[in-house]
């Protein structure tokens, strides 16, 4: 399979360039990191353990194998309400993309992770906040239907402030959309894993984030659906420190893991191990076992 | 304030003059019938005033009229309902009516929000605002219509999915997520109606559906006005502003194909004729179950996967 030209630099080296030499300060300690530590540490601060929100390209490059083939990458969204504020929305799109190297706020496409092919999609928060509109509506769909064709199990990384307003009611529809897609692949006998990660909110937790056969999320990530400020002046009042992360929602029983960054990749390998016997293509691909870490035999799992 | 019901009072008050003169012109020798007819024109030149272009932002007051037909009201009309309460987990959810009914002689589940009328029912109904439980009961239930073979219908009125400390607990966000994969495979019809305010994945979890009708003044957005000002501005008394903008009315969602029919209200809105509107609205459900019930069901959730498939693609370059 094919490297894209991003995949290919963040393999050789990790750190943008332009902020190769630069400090950053940790936004939970407030301890200053040299930014190739940071990078070398998975973006996890060495002092106090917090996870850094990731760009979608190094989440990629740290998963896969070495491969990436994306899909829908070309598509770009329209202005379908002709919005304007402070700025008209093709501006604010033309800014996103400029700021975060990305088209749009998901990247999807097929890759092998530990030796298993799989249909990846991966949200980013720096692209107009990780909302959904048209556009990773259309990306996410595309994912599960090319899932479901070619067999392969799915994993989508979160995060997401939400649906975006500056598309009305074409990207709250997108929840209806992803979830006929999921429910389709599903149906076809498809396995589903969500990675929630920081943070995961609205439109998209209400919809294909926990539709999910196994839903884990990343340490400490803000996990719900109404955000956290709107709660705050409904009730007028203060919310405790740890209300809606990760390790409250594993408390209450609403997410089946969580997992620290730096087990993530080991414990997605194992995860999708599982569901190899389920999921076994017409190309024979999965009769071939996951490269893990265990001593199973992989003999009796053909 | 509802600026509706402020623009109302002055034609509220003619009408009440209309009709005392109509009653004193009865019982007295006196010929008033130019004076009546002299208010009867004013009225009525109010009325278009008033009510003959709306704007986005009057839409959603009318939404939220206190006299507009609520959930209930078109249950009450349903030629029998049977309430089917809780979610068997953890409470009955009072924000979300529904059970089995009839609908022109035809078995259906009818699943409906409500917002309450007096201050005593608001707080009971949770001002309509749904809970986890709430969602939780309407996908069991669309699972026993699935199971018997019967139709769903929908009627939408809510600002949205209730945002409190315990929804959270409960993960409301999984509650919405599995209403909706409920719904992507009901393998019956579903017919949802918006009858007011359609708020955001709160309403769309129950707007999965096969046909997609509205209200002439009804609104559906991706969040209320309020929220949304205060998602973008940090500022909610910009609501006006942000209900422009949003693109939410009946008109605008129908362009959009994301509703497929709109149902005319009379002159001043649903509530100045709710018996009308009422039957109005139950006759375009049972019009659109006439044609739905034809389809054979693989094709109906082919069809209904190609409807939401598309919503938006239009629009992506």
């Amino acid at each position: 399979m094919a490297m894209p030209e991003w995949l290919r630099l963040r393999r050789a080296n990790p750190i943008d360039p332009d902020q190769a030499a630069q400090w950053t300060k940790c936004p939970k300690c407030a301890a200053m990191i040299y930014r190739p530590d940071l990078a070398a540490n998975l973006w996890v601060c060495p002092t106090c353990q917090h996870h850094f929100r990731m760009h979608a390209f190094d989440r990629i490059s740290l998963l896969v194998d070495s491969d990436f083939t994306e899909i829908g990458g070309e598509l770009i969204p329209g202005d379908p309400l002709g919005w304007t504020d402070k700025v008209p929305y093709p501006q604010k799109l033309q800014r996103d993309r400029e700021k975060s190297k990305l088209t749009e706020g998901v990247v999807c496409g097929f890759a092998s992770i530990g030796g298993c092919p799989v249909a990846l999609g991966v949200m980013d928060f720096n692209f107009r906040g990780g909302t959904m509109g048209t556009v990773v509506g259309e990306r996410i769909a595309l994912l599960f239907e090319s899932a479901r064709e070619r067999k392969l199990p799915c994993i989508v990384f979160t995060a997401s402030g939400g649906a975006r307003m500056e598309e009305g009611m074409l990207a709250l529809m997108q929840m209806a959309k992803t979830t006929l897609t999921v429910r389709r692949f599903h149906d076809a006998g498809g396995y589903y894993i969500s990675v929630l990660t920081d943070p995961t909110t609205g439109g998209v937790s209400a919809s294909f984030a926990f539709q999910a056969d196994v839903v884990v999320a990343e340490a400490r990530a803000a996990i719900g659906f109404a955000g956290r400020r709107v709660i705050e002046q409904t009730i007028r009042q203060k919310l405790p420190d740890n209300f809606q992360t990760a390790e409250f929602l594993l408390e209450k029983g609403a997410i089946d893991m969580v997992v620290e960054r730096h087990e993530l990749k080991g414990r997605l390998v194992r995860l999708l191990d599982y569901g190899l016997g389920a999921q076994r293509p017409a190309n024979g691909l999965a009769a071939q076992p996951a490269t893990d870490t265990r001593p199973a035999p992989a003999e009796s799992r053909s | 304030m509802n600026v509706i019901v402020e623009r109302e009072k002055g034609l509220l008050e003619l009408e009440q003059r209309i009709a005392e003169l109509k009653s004193q012109a009865a019982q007295q020798p006196v010929d008033m019938t130019a004076e009546i007819e002299g208010l009867e024109a004013k009225y009525a030149q109010i009325q278009r005033d008033i009510f003959g272009q709306m704007s986005p932002w009057q839409r959603v007051n009318m939404a939220r009229h206190p006299k507009r037909p609520l959930g209930s009201d078109y249950l009450a009309a349903l030629d029998v309902f049977d309430e089917l309460h809780g979610d068997r987990h953890f409470r009955d959810d009072h924000a979300i009516v529904a059970g089995f009914a009839k609908l022109k002689g035809r078995r259906v589940m009818a699943i409906a929000q409500d917002k309450g009328r007096d201050t005593k029912e608001k707080v009971r109904r949770n001002f309509g605002m749904p809970a986890p439980e709430g969602y939780r009961k309407v996908n069991r239930l669309v699972r026993l219509a699935a199971h018997l073979r019967i139709p769903v219908i929908t009627f939408i009125d809510t600002s949205g999915a209730d945002p409190g400390i315990g929804s959270e607990e409960r993960a409301q966000a999984e509650a919405i997520a599995q209403s909706l994969y409920e719904l992507a495979d009901a393998r019956g019809p579903i017919v949802a109606t918006i009858i007011g305010e359609g708020g955001s994945g709160g309403a769309l979890a129950l707007g999965l559906a096969d046909r997609v009708l509205m209200l002439e003044h009804a609104v559906y957005s991706v969040a209320s006005p309020e929220g949304a000002a205060a998602i973008l501005w940090g500022d909610a008394a910009r609501a006006e502003e942000a209900a422009t903008r949003l693109k939410l009315t009946s008109d605008d969602l129908l362009q959009f194909g994301i509703v497929d029919e709109v149902i005319p209200e009379p002159i001043g809105g649903a509530h100045r004729d709710a018996v009308g509107t009422v039957a109005r609205v139950l006759a375009a459900v049972d019009r659109a179950l006439d044609e739905l019930v034809q389809i054979p069901v693989d094709e109906l959730r082919d069809r209904r996967y190609r409807k939401f498939r598309r919503i938006g693609s239009g629009t992506i370059s």
